[in-house]
């Protein structure tokens, strides 16, 4: 099915099960310990033995020698997969370095070997005995100092490096007010709760992969190019997933090796990436360095707006895209935005939840606190007077396909009481905490990809749905079940979903915030075919017949699912592709966020008080799995803005703090009440769902407003993030 | 981890003359820190001797009006027991502000003033760290150093004392109580227990080989009011960048102790007696001889900052 | 190898291990029982939190030898899909989960909590050590050893204030 027309009514729009809160359907597994991980697969690789990674303790040169003398003859030891030993291997397309290392390393923690032994206990002691000898190079480590190195990255998800429109350079020179100011973000990890970790079996020459990861065709594909095998032969099957946020989205080593090693020893083989070894093992989010420039008249509107990004990656990586939201964010004739690659010899940068937006958004929506500030508006009424109906740099013939920022920045102030914030910073005091308020614009792209499907009703007329499609905590099983029995007339406890495996029609996948929208309107697609099949099996119309109670109905007439599908079963499958919609029309997601603060009046200790927001993403699916993306999202921005880095060794190559207790995230003792509100929005011009993505729109802005709350409450601007107690005393003191 | 024998003591002098003939081998209680390290080949015992189940886990008044804390007393009941919630409060705060409510539940006291640093560099075992690897340097002196302490440390090592519930133990003045492989026992005054770096930041106590901690024990109650007041970048789970333990007495004095900025639980007298100074006469007098980095200099106007605070809590309580 | 007995959900068993065996790992590899998260294996996360002899501890941090003879209780104890315990329905309810990795970790810390707080054992937040009561404040301290990262805080919070009978809603 092709989408490339606005959707007109359909079957969706009855909202009887779509667009209602449901308890997950997954969920009686999960609370109970029964939903079984890639790891834990005893039921299908009951004999598996145990891998464990040795990671390289260089940044960048050879292995010189390699000694396994001492490692294979430790007890249980089965097998050793080395660069020397694992056969050709290629680089898969989505992966910057290679996941196996050797002879060449290419960042700290590259895998260099797998020890594979009879017990876990067994491959990790005989892990410490590999003994590798380095010929270390020299490499570059420092964002701020190569800065002026940085060249115009390739092309991704983000749109083109560069944009420009109008004059920003004779604009912003005749600004009233103008605001320069340059933002640093560190690099980020995910810190998903479950490690990465991959169960091999091989059958002959078919692989198959009990695995954790958000793409499963990509990494499919990518494990094939790999291994240099026809992706027929390879099977991944990941239908829990403890946690991604882009840290799963493509193949990374534990699946490699997992794989290698089960060929080597003839076995099952079972690898997790080690949490120690993740932050510098696998991807991470790049660290920024931000300039921005914005011109506004008296009043704050936006004449000239200017966007400039570094970051580094590995040879042949991509860029952090943090300009993006200031293409379409915010009115003004005069504009540009630039990114800039510099090559580091850190380990791979990559997507982390709202790649671009949540750090750019770190930068842009305090330029505008700032900006609020020197004009004397309200940053709530600054953004206002700064929408804009259409992509500002394309002009009003390409509008938004619905954008309602407005709509959520009074929607969220109103609730969030918004108007007893005192405009003046530092006066407001409860005991020892200076009060403050902010708040922050939020907006993620949408994206849509195309997704696929098959579902079919059985004799008992239960509806059956199988998709690659995965559910990272998203709630896609949810709303994958509540897409079908709307489609379908059923209820949600009559389908069955089953998800994140190669063998079933390949979806959208999670990443990007697509995969709801994208994944459930594969699902309509497919549902549209089977309703098509049973409509033509009861001799009804396929227009005129009605679904509903389990019946396909035409007039007075009416026959069950279940007897039209008969004791075979009748299926259907199909995916929704898009056409021009998303060129024709600009399509992104809106919020507002807004954050109390206190900041401690002596120590500087930073606590979120109250937290709350405003969003418009469309048609949502299922409000309670929504909402619960919207808070973590949010939660995410928190940790952002005041607590995570990774702490880069510029002499050594890594990240320092490669563990739970140094990379520190929130826990529940940061976290207050958060409230959410969603606003009205449908959106006919993204999906049939009239849906958009939600699942990242969330960080993108929190950070900043809980920035601009510290700067209410002490009167401290901070660029230069997290916002850490160090930073607020230095500040203070100057 | 390493292979190792396990073996389950029956009596503390077993426990003692085991530790004492088995080379490498090392008491195992809670296990919160040592395992850990062990998973990481940061420890690397032979054999180890569970003391679990050497009955070590009373805590009894002791005939000069104080508290004998048994080794084995896991941070939960003594932060929970009723007698130090009443007269040890400081002692109680610090060991709740420490770790998570599961890692209370096995660490035990002895374990906890035997904690090891949390320097990212002493954490991985392909870095320089003298500490773990006497002689290989030091990765934390010009390298990341931000949570790592300002006060004890040398040239060989800046890493930081994580305890809380140690801080709160050398306000006290607490005494630790020991016996010896061949059954001497003595009683180890805190301030002398734990070693400063110098050229050897491996040694981190005064314990001999097999010498193992029967007890704790505290003097009487200080009067006053007990604070604990820690200072971390979340608002838990999370070891201190600053933390301090202080008694407030009806007259205007004061004891002070801190964690999160020495090479052990710091305390000195010209602290204590600066109190009636206030808070920036104190931290002046705690942070003499204060070695900061360029990552960890923050922690001296903190430390200030953390007293000013009490300062200020203490005279909204008079 | 070193034998173990452990009274596992109520139920006997007998295990050789290897004394390097974690409890964890004796759980999940050993006893098949996977529903006891391993997030990091370092005491760092909580996704590991088991209740031995009424006590939540991280089973990652000790070993299984260290246990012989004692009573273990692990999500898969607390509750079936078919016959939830009241925190597993209050999880489901209040969606106070998503990804599900740290969710049996939360619920094992969520039922030992609200009995440590009956206990008067006190927190961080205990304004008055001698007064140990209920509070979503309370909840969200003793919580903190079970990190999140999807986040679902404030509907965890609201599940165990939900059981406790202490919901504002």
């Amino acid at each position: 099915m092709k989408f490339d027309t606005p959707a007109g009514p359909n079957p969706i729009d009855k909202g009887r099960v779509i667009g209602i809160a449901h308890d997950r359907i997954d969920g009686p597994a999960k609370v109970t310990g029964t939903a079984a991980y890639a790891y834990e697969r005893h039921d299908a690789a009951p004999n598996a033995a145990y891998g464990w990674i040795v990671g390289s303790a260089i940044a960048k040169g050879r292995i010189a020698a390699m000694d396994l003398t001492a490692a294979e003859a430790s007890p249980g030891v089965l097998g050793i997969v080395t660069h020397a030993n694992a056969g050709k291997l290629s680089k898969g397309n989505m992966n910057t370095a290679h996941l196996l290392g050797g002879p060449q390393i290419e960042h700290y923690e590259q895998a260099l070997a797998l020890v594979v032994a009879d017990t876990f206990e067994n491959a990790r002691a005989a892990a410490a005995l590999v003994r590798i000898d380095y010929a270390p190079e020299d490499g570059k480590f420092d964002l701020a100092a190569e800065r002026l190195n940085g060249v115009i990255p390739p092309q991704g998800f983000g749109g083109p490096a560069d944009t420009k429109a109008g004059d920003f350079d004779g604009a912003f020179a005749k600004a009233a007010v103008k605001v320069e100011q340059t933002y640093t973000t560190p690099d980020q990890s995910h810190a998903m709760m479950e490690p990465h970790a991959s169960i091999a079996a091989w059958n002959g020459d078919k692989l198959t992969l009990w695995t954790s990861n958000q793409m499963i065709a990509w990494s499919v594909g990518d494990m094939a190019k790999t291994l240099g095998i026809p992706k027929e032969n390879i099977r991944f099957v990941s239908p829990y997933i403890g946690g991604g946020f882009g840290s799963k989205l493509f193949l990374r080593a534990d699946a490699l090796l997992a794989a290698l090693g089960a060929r080597q020893v003839g076995r099952p083989v079972k690898v997790a990436i080690a949490r120690p070894q993740i932050p510098n093992n696998t991807t991470h989010r790049p660290a920024t360095i931000q300039r921005i420039r914005i011109g506004a008249d008296k009043d704050g509107v936006i004449d000239a707006i200017a966007h400039e990004v570094w970051s580094g990656d590995l040879p042949g990586g991509g860029a952090e895209t943090a300009a993006q939201q200031t293409r379409l964010l915010y009115r003004g004739e005069n504009r540009m935005t630039a990114h800039r690659l510099v090559t580091l010899n850190l380990p791979e940068g990559n997507a982390m939840r709202a790649p671009g937006e949540a750090v750019g958004l770190l930068a842009l929506e305090v330029a505008m606190d700032e900006l609020a500030e020197a004009c004397g508006v309200d940053p709530v009424e600054l953004r206002i007077r700064n929408d804009v109906q259409f992509d500002p740099e394309a002009g009003p013939q390409r509008p938004f396909s619905s954008r309602k920022l407005v709509e959520c920045l009074r929607a969220g102030a109103d609730r969030f009481g918004w108007q007893r914030r005192n405009p003046k910073p530092g006066q407001v005091r409860d005991g020892r905490w200076l009060v403050g308020m902010g708040m922050a614009s939020a907006f993620r792209n949408n994206l849509t990809e195309k997704s696929g499907a098959r579902i079919g009703v059985d004799g008992s007329g239960k509806v059956i749905v199988e998709t690659d499609m995965t559910d990272i905590g998203t709630g896609s099983y949810t709303i994958i079940a509540q897409t079908a029995a709307e489609m379908l007339g059923v209820d949600l406890d009559q389908v069955t979903v089953r998800l994140g495996d190669s063998r079933f029609p390949v979806s959208a996948g999670s990443g990007g915030q697509w995969g709801a929208n994208s994944s459930t309107a594969g699902v309509y697609a497919a549902a549209m075919a089977l309703r098509a099949k049973l409509a033509e099996k009861a001799g009804y119309a396929a227009e005129q017949a009605q679904f509903e109670d389990g019946l396909v109905r035409m007039g007075n007439q009416s026959q069950t699912l279940a007897s039209l599908a008969g004791a075979q079963g009748l299926w259907a499958e199909d995916s929704m592709e898009y056409g021009d919609l998303d060129k024709k029309y600009a399509q992104a997601t809106f919020g507002a966020h807004f954050c109390e603060v206190g900041v401690d009046m002596d120590t500087a200790e930073v606590r979120v008080r109250r937290m709350g927001g405003a969003f418009a993403s469309g048609r949502i699916l299922n409000p309670k799995s929504a909402r619960s993306q919207v808070i973590g999202a949010m939660t995410m921005g928190v940790g952002a803005a005041l607590m995570e880095a990774l702490d880069v060794d510029t002499r050594f190559g890594f990240f320092v703090n490669h563990d739970m207790a140094e990379y520190q995230v929130p826990v529940h003792a940061d976290i207050p009440h958060q409230d959410v509100l969603f606003v009205d929005e449908l959106d006919d011009k993204s999906s049939p769902m009239k849906a958009k993505g939600v699942g990242e729109l969330g960080i993108c802005g929190a950070g900043a407003a809980v920035a601009n709350a510290i700067y209410n409450a002490t009167g401290i601007r901070l660029r230069d993030y997290p916002l850490t107690i160090d930073k607020l005393l230095k500040a203070q003191a100057a | 981890m390493k292979p190792f024998t396990y073996e389950r003591a029956n009596s503390v002098e077993a426990a003692a003359k085991a530790a004492a003939s088995v080379q490498g081998a090392r008491f195992i209680a809670g296990g919160t820190n040592l395992l850990d390290l062990m998973k990481l080949q940061i420890e690397t015992p032979t054999h180890l001797i569970d003391v679990n189940r050497l009955g070590l886990d009373r805590i009894e008044k002791t005939e000069e009006g104080g508290l004998r804390i048994g080794a084995l007393v896991r941070n939960t009941d003594l932060a929970a027991d009723t007698t130090v919630r009443r007269d040890y409060g400081v002692l109680s705060r610090a060991l709740v502000a420490g770790a998570s409510g599961q890692l209370r539940n096995k660490a035990t006291t002895a374990g906890n003033l035997l904690q090891r640093t949390r320097c990212p560099y002493f954490y991985d075992i392909r870095m320089p760290c003298n500490k773990r690897k006497p002689g290989s340097g030091c990765g934390a002196l010009k390298g990341m150093s931000r949570s790592l302490a300002i006060l004890g440390v040398s040239d060989a090592c800046i890493a930081q004392h994580p305890s809380d519930m140690a801080v709160a133990m050398r306000l006290l003045d607490a005494q630790v109580e020991t016996m010896g492989a061949d059954g001497t026992k003595r009683a180890i005054p805190i301030a002398d227990f734990h070693l400063l770096p110098g050229e050897t930041p491996h040694k981190e106590t005064v314990l001999n080989a097999g010498e193992i901690i029967t007890s704790v024990t505290l003097p009487k109650p200080v009067a006053g009011t007990h604070v604990y007041r820690k200072v971390r970048d979340r608002a838990s789970y999370a070891f201190a960048l600053v933390s301090v333990a202080a008694i407030f007495g009806k007259d205007g004095t004061a004891r002070f102790a801190f964690g999160g900025i020495g090479a052990k639980p710091w305390r000195t007298a010209e602290a204590d007696a600066a109190a009636s100074e206030g808070a920036k006469a104190v931290a002046q007098a705690a942070l003499a001889g204060a070695r900061t980095t360029e990552h960890n200099d923050f922690k001296r106007p903190l430390v200030e900052r953390t007293l000013a605070s009490l300062y200020r809590q203490q005279e909204a309580r008079a | 190898m070193t034998p173990v007995e452990l009274t596992v959900n109520g139920r006997e068993v007998h295990l050789q291990l290897d004394p390097r065996t974690s409890l964890l790992d004796a759980l999940r590899e050993h006893l098949k029982l996977t529903g006891t998260k391993k997030g990091c294996d370092h005491g760092q996360c909580g996704a590991c939190t088991v209740i031995v002899e009424g006590r939540r501890i991280n089973s990652c941090l000790t070993l299984a030898v260290m246990h012989d003879g004692e009573q273990v209780t692990t999500i898969e104890g607390l509750g079936t899909p078919e016959a939830l315990h009241p925190m597993q329905k209050a999880f489901v309810v209040h969606d106070g989960y998503q990804c599900g990795y740290c969710t049996p970790g939360q619920i094992c810390s969520a039922v030992s909590v609200l009995e440590e707080i009956k206990a008067g054992v006190p927190s961080h937040v205990t304004e008055n050590l001698d007064r140990v009561a209920f509070s979503e404040d309370e909840v969200r301290e003793r919580m903190s050893g079970n990190i999140c990262r999807c986040a679902a805080y404030s509907n965890i919070i609201a599940a165990i204030s939900d059981v406790a009978g202490e919901s504002k809603a």
